[in-house]
């Protein structure tokens, strides 16, 4: 019997920590089934960061360096430059990109490292236990934010996707979500752009994906794979912002 | 040393140039006063030699750049000084965590916060406990000439390796910026093969994890008495002090780096006039020769502590000396370079009175 649907050859059988309704392990299937269809595993060096992605390393069978807090661009700098014939990926949540290490993703980005950089939006802090993420949605309460996030009192939501775009370092930026079957295969395809742009030496591949968190939503799954389309695309659109085409080497 | 040539050179630049006959071929930096000299010349060198040199947004990312790089086994470095040293704790805890080798340059200016960019020895607490958060030890070289800071560098990258650990070297602004004889010679030891731990791409083999966070009932205390155990090995076997104990000592100097170098001035100009001053100058300030110090205290010889401060070593000195015989401190906190006439005069009056030479 012809199997229809198998587990990426990159992932390990252990059973994910997630949450029921979280989109960490879609997103982690998406990752390994690039590193499989690239044949990059036996090459491939990822930077783990911290957050509700931590325990990466337990389910992709690959190398990985745990990095400190926001600071996986830096370590992922330090291991493709010195290993440039490897295959460097990051994946790194809104609190750990988008606030402790903004610095570190925007030169790495400026630098045009060439990274894959998976970067998971899920508007709060995860494994804190729910408490506003640079990408917070107005008005979305969090436990730091009882009344609801406020932008004379907390700024905006952050839109990394759209920053990043503008530097020439990047070579693919782009936004997606993975809260229904289509737009699954626009992220796979999304995260395949940013393996490709590695590979291709064109700067970072930078791919923002949308992703639900029913724990801290305090949502059943089903209302939060909603509040990504009612909520969340309207504020964060999808789409692909920066592409550089062809041959146009970094 | 078989093939070697002496040259005239700056501290900083011996350094950088000992890292590059050790084998390191990358650095991670940012711009700091009075070490810059270090990363100036990497950058000229290491792209040339199929190195690679970064100068990074910040001495966080710089640290992170020198853990993604060590973490995969390849000989690399940073360098800064005292207020960069700070930011780069959080790395220094995670590669020490996570074991992984590298080696960190700290030229000390003065503190405390922006300091002044003066010679200071503010920061051996700083370096010999850790420095960051978590139950740790950095093997810490204290260079006294610029052909330590050649030496000690080499040796840096070598115990690095054979201790899968973070070493420091901890030199100062006067070592650093002066300029002294110095002979290069190309080190013998090989690089060790990295390939049985380092992250270097699971090709035949499953993937590995150079990782700090253990999360599994009894995991942590365990991996905190591995590294314990390691630590309790470099103790013994990589403590390294200079002492020079003349037969009737009345009183030893103890001091490292710079001030070891003034007071070597002194100690020598009073034996030559007759008194029996001791040398002790740690080279390893962690680990901290405790056992050769509690020696001269047990022969009854007071002891001087001398450093770039208002008194740090002076406490690991009490604790090695525990009560055995007296232990002074000179002090010179960053503004006032003491001279040799200054420590001499610190010794002569703790000398027993009475037995003057003539």
């Amino acid at each position: 019997m012809k199997p229809v649907f198998v587990r990426p050859q990159s992932l390990t059988d252990k059973p994910f920590h997630f949450c029921p309704g979280c989109h960490h392990g879609v997103i982690h299937r998406l990752v390994a089934e690039a590193i499989d269809r690239f044949g990059v595993r036996e090459r491939t060096i990822a930077a783990a960061s911290v957050g509700c992605s931590v325990f990466l390393y337990d389910y992709f069978d690959i190398d990985v360096v745990e990095s400190p807090h926001g600071r996986a661009p830096a370590v992922a700098t330090g291991i493709k430059r010195t290993n440039p014939d490897k295959f460097v990926f990051i994946y790194q949540g809104d609190g750990d990109l988008a606030a402790i290490g903004t610095a570190e993703i925007i030169h790495a980005a400026n630098r045009g490292e060439n990274l894959t950089v998976v970067f998971v939006n899920n508007t709060v802090y995860g494994m804190t236990g729910g408490q506003m993420a640079p990408t917070t949605l107005l008005g979305q309460p969090t436990t730091t934010s009882p009344y609801g996030r406020e932008f004379g009192q907390d700024g905006y939501p952050i839109k990394m996707t759209e920053m990043l775009a503008q530097l020439e370092g990047v070579g693919f930026a782009a936004r997606v979500a993975v809260d229904t079957p289509a737009r699954l295969a626009q992220a796979r395809k999304a995260v395949f752009r940013a393996f490709e742009t590695q590979l291709e030496e064109k700067g970072m591949g930078f791919v923002e994906i949308l992703s639900s968190c029913p724990t801290n939503w305090g949502m059943k799954p089903l209302e939060a794979v909603r509040r990504i389309e009612r909520e969340m695309i309207p504020y964060f659109p999808l789409g692909v912002y920066k592409e550089r085409k062809g041959s146009d080497a970094l | 040393m078989s093939e070697s040539k002496v040259t005239f050179e700056k501290g900083n630049v011996a350094l950088a140039k000992a890292a590059v006959a050790a084998g390191c071929r990358y650095y991670f930096g940012y711009p700091i006063t009075p070490q810059s000299d270090i990363p100036e010349y990497l950058s000229g060198v290491l792209p040339r030699i199929g190195g690679q040199f970064v100068q990074a947004e910040s001495e966080v990312a710089s640290i992170n750049m020198l853990l993604g790089a060590g973490a995969t086994g390849k000989r690399a470095m940073t360098s800064s000084s005292s207020p960069g040293i700070s930011l780069k704790q959080e790395g220094i805890s995670y590669m020490a965590g996570s074991e992984i080798p590298a080696v960190i340059v700290n030229v000390q200016r003065s503190g405390p916060g922006l300091g002044g960019i003066a010679p200071s020895q503010g920061d051996y607490f700083q370096a010999t406990r850790g420095g960051g958060h978590g139950d740790y030890r950095v093997i810490v070289l204290a260079p006294a000439s610029v052909q330590e800071m050649y030496d000690l560098t080499v040796l840096a990258f070598e115990l690095a390796d054979a201790y899968r650990t973070p070493v420091m070297v901890l030199a100062d602004a006067m070592i650093g910026m002066m300029k002294e004889p110095l002979e290069e010679w190309v080190p013998q030891n090989p690089e060790p093969a990295k390939d049985d731990w380092a992250a270097t791409g699971a090709a035949g083999r499953p993937g590995r994890r150079i990782k700090s966070l253990y999360l599994g009932d009894g995991e942590l205390a365990e991996h905190n008495w591995k590294l314990a155990q390691k630590y309790e090995r470099i103790r013994r076997e990589e403590t390294r002090v200079q002492i020079e104990l003349p037969e009737g000592c009345e009183l030893a100097v103890v001091a490292f780096g710079s001030a070891a170098r003034i007071a070597k001035s002194a100690v020598d100009r009073l034996n030559d006039e007759g008194r029996r001053v001791g040398y002790v100058r740690p080279i390893t300030l962690w680990p901290f020769p405790e056992e050769a110090i509690r020696r001269v205290a047990e022969q009854g010889v007071p002891l001087l502590t001398v450093e770039l401060n208002t008194g740090q070593m002076v406490e690991d000195v009490r604790l090695a000396v525990e009560g055995r015989a007296p232990v002074h401190f000179a002090g010179y906190p960053p503004g006032y370079l003491p001279s040799p006439d200054d420590i001499y005069d610190e010794i002569v009056r703790r000398l027993p009175a009475g037995k003057e030479a003539a």
